[in-house]
């Protein structure tokens, strides 16, 4: 513990704005991941185990893309959309058959995929760790923001991801779609005998979970290792934040991911050897406090 | 009477003489093949999962060279036959490999390729099975320097941490001089091997200057696959200097997501990992400058030798040797000079040639690597220190580490560890 260091940082406004903006870029690409699993729970009512897989795939698109076209915009929007196909096939494919079944049934077929997918990395792209490296455009030096660092690049993974941020409240609280979407996690017997197919609704929601997760991937490409099985350790952290913001709930888990950014890197200053553990104490404080999570009560 | 007896006599003795030959026929081949059978030597390995480049390249290192024994004739004119098994990075599953490969496969050597947690693990196979065993990927010391540990029939063909450790203190400690870099910082993986590792680097770092102050200490867990904070606190600290045995995608990670905080310009960087081709060829914004111990690197020792050896594995595996490549390679051939001095391929007598015995290599920091009769491990292998430039041959230029200055360090830090 190093309280005294946790201390002079408060006072310093470089220490504050460093970790601010390096709790921010932890915590928004967690929102990313975190806001289609917990999408998919509020509608589909299953939890979504391949979700890391999604980032996974998403990242291994980015970097074949990036390859290719040498282009980051096309590699953003080329691995969302790829990883939005795939969540799709695999829900019409494979999900939809163990809807209202045995979580255990759905559990099965999660893992199961979880192995098929970092296997068919490991075919494709090899066993080996792979590096995207940073975009020509983001290749400068960082910015001094009241003495504190602030990575270009970092700036916009955050100014991004808040925008789709916006855009998905956007399109869940003031769209017909998303009105549609409320409904059926609210009663989807109800909206089917309305007439809307809700088989479709259902793997758009997986597509859109699956867009999300991509884009996270292709956004974490240029500073991670790319390794097949870097999704789990993400699903575990995106689980923790949609814990502590309530299942279901899309402002939880923004506010669940931030906590949780914030949570690592002032952490990180004042409990060096007990960062980890903070994280989990906090989730525990939540649930002891309010079991369903701060947003909880929310659907979608 | 006589007569039916002399013919019968004749009968009997011309089937005999024809049944001997035909047997003396078809005996012969077999034994001639008999003289010629293969020798299996088994090798459990880490071929899968997250390390699987370790097994990868050790298999290669170790195939390249058997491709050469053989076709100069084998081990004592026995042609090596290669057993290699996934352990999946497991102890207690490359016990089990290890042992099954003497039991039921019929090895009779074993070439341990496993990392340190299954080196000890098959290490205890051996001393029960009596198989000759060499050790080709576990850097801990107390491995061979441990008198506990020591068996007749166990040998290391790789380097080691203290080795390591005195050089790159000796090497930090000459730069921190010349730079006046007195406030450290460090920042390794967060299990054994980091923690070790570390420990024993800044004691031989204050050995060699001892006003050196390390001020604070970060330890990102294992496969970590975010460093942001690590590195806002590095920030924050304002190090001189930097010291790191992150290893393989967390080093490449760390120095890409360092890269764009502009950390490698704000502190002097001393990474032990980085000169390694697996490192190296990943990492796509690699900075200048980072000082590095040598894992395998084509440009040292600055030998024709070394080169084509690295030209001549690229060439059939279609990449750069690994730290684990040369050490494995290196079993191969001192198995070969043994079988050759000891003129069998019976794993004891090769033990016997074995300790003591010099040979001549690419790897050898004077051309020449020698197995330590006393704790029958590798000395006088290629060790140093460079910096790096963003492109190929990424480090230049290596300044070798002192083997008389090893050897002396050493041995006291044997008898303080009660070694000796």
């Amino acid at each position: 513990m190093d309280i005294a260091s946790l201390v002079s940082c408060f006072g310093s406004a470089a220490c504050v704005v460093t970790q601010v903006t390096s709790g921010l870029i932890i915590g928004m690409l967690l929102f990313l991941v975190a806001a289609g699993l917990t999408l998919i729970f509020g509608v589909l009512k299953v939890i979504n185990f391949t979700h890391g897989s999604f980032y996974m795939l998403g990242a291994y698109f980015a970097l074949t893309i990036f390859k290719l076209s040498d282009s980051y915009v096309l590699t953003l929007f080329g691995a969302a959309f790829g990883t939005a196909l795939v969540g799709l096939v695999f829900e019409r494919l494979f999900m939809s058959r163990v809807y209202g079944q045995n979580m255990l049934m759905q559990l099965l077929v999660c893992y199961g995929f979880i192995l098929i997918f970092d296997d068919v990395v490991k075919i494709v792209w090899g066993a080996e760790f792979r590096s995207m490296g940073m975009p020509a455009l983001f290749q400068v030096p960082p910015i001094f923001v009241a003495g504190g660092v602030v990575p270009p690049f970092y700036l916009f993974l955050v100014g991004v991801t808040v925008v789709i941020g916006g855009l998905l409240w956007l399109v869940i609280e003031r769209t017909r779609f998303g009105k549609i979407v409320r409904a059926v996690a609210h009663n989807p017997s109800m909206v089917s005998v309305l007439g809307i197919n809700t088989g479709i609704l259902y793997g758009m929601v997986f597509a859109l979970g699956g867009l999300l997760a991509g884009f996270a991937g292709a956004l974490a490409a240029p500073v991670r290792s790319l390794t097949p099985g870097m999704g789990f350790s993400i699903l575990i952290e995106s689980f923790i934040v949609t814990v502590i913001g309530g299942m279901g709930s899309i402002v939880g888990a923004f506010v669940g991911a931030l906590l949780i950014g914030l949570i690592r890197t002032f952490g990180s200053v004042g409990f060096p050897l007990f960062t980890e553990g903070l994280m989990y104490l906090f989730m525990v404080l939540v649930l002891i406090a309010k079991p369903t999570g701060l947003f909880g009560k929310e659907i979608a | 009477m006589a007569t039916h007896r002399r013919s019968g006599i004749n009968r009997r003795a011309v089937i005999k003489g024809a049944t001997a030959t035909a047997i003396g026929i078809m005996a012969a081949p077999m034994i001639s093949r008999a003289q010629a059978k293969p020798i299996k030597i088994g090798m459990p390995t880490i071929l899968s999962g997250r390390v699987a480049q370790l097994g990868t390249s050790s298999r290669n290192g170790v195939m390249l060279e058997v491709d050469k024994v053989n076709a100069a004739g084998g081990l004592a004119g026995r042609p090596i036959e290669m057993v290699i098994r996934d352990s999946k990075g497991q102890p207690q599953e490359a016990a089990r490999v290890a042992r099954e490969l003497v039991n039921s496969d019929g090895c009779e050597i074993l070439i341990d390729a496993e990392a340190s947690s299954g080196a000890f693990a098959v290490h205890e196979v051996a001393r029960d099975l009596k198989v000759l065993c060499l050790h080709t990927n576990s850097e801990t010391s107390s491995l061979t320097a441990d008198p506990k540990q020591r068996i007749a029939n166990a040998f290391r063909t790789c380097r080691q941490g203290i080795h390591d450790s005195i050089v790159g203190g000796a090497y930090a400690a000459k730069v921190a001089n010349a730079k006046k870099l007195a406030k450290w910082m460090t920042c390794s993986p967060d299990y054994a091997y980091g923690r070790d590792t570390t420990a024993q680097f800044v004691e031989y770092l204050k050995h060699f200057k001892s006003d050196v102050e390390v001020v604070s200490e970060a330890w990102p867990k294992l496969f970590q696959p975010d460093y942001t904070e690590v590195i806002t606190k590095i920030l924050q600290t304002k190090p001189q200097a930097l010291y790191s045995c992150l290893w393989g995608g967390d080093l490449t990670s760390f120095i890409e997501q360092g890269n764009i905080y502009a950390l490698f310009t704000q502190t002097e960087t001393f990474a032990v990992n980085m000169a390694d081709y697996t490192a190296l060829t990943v990492v796509k914004n690699l900075p200048k400058g980072i000082h590095s111990g040598n894992r395998y690197i084509k440009t040292f020792p600055t030998t024709p030798q070394n080169a084509s050896w690295a030209d001549a594995y690229r060439a059939k595996f279609n990449e750069y040797p690994t730290n684990w490549s040369w050490q494995n390679a290196t079993a191969i051939n001192f198995l070969a000079a043994a079988a050759k001095k000891a003129n069998t391929a019976d794993g004891a007598k090769i033990a016997e040639a074995l300790r003591g015995l010099t040979i001549d290599s690419p790897f050898g920091s004077n051309g020449k690597l020698t197995i330590r009769a006393e704790d029958q491990t590798l000395v006088g292998y290629a060790i140093g220190w460079g910096t790096t430039i963003p492109t190929e041959p990424y480090v230049p230029a290596v300044t070798a580490g002192d083997w008389k200055q090893i050897f002396e360090l050493e041995t006291a830090w044997k008898k303080k560890n009660g070694y000796l």
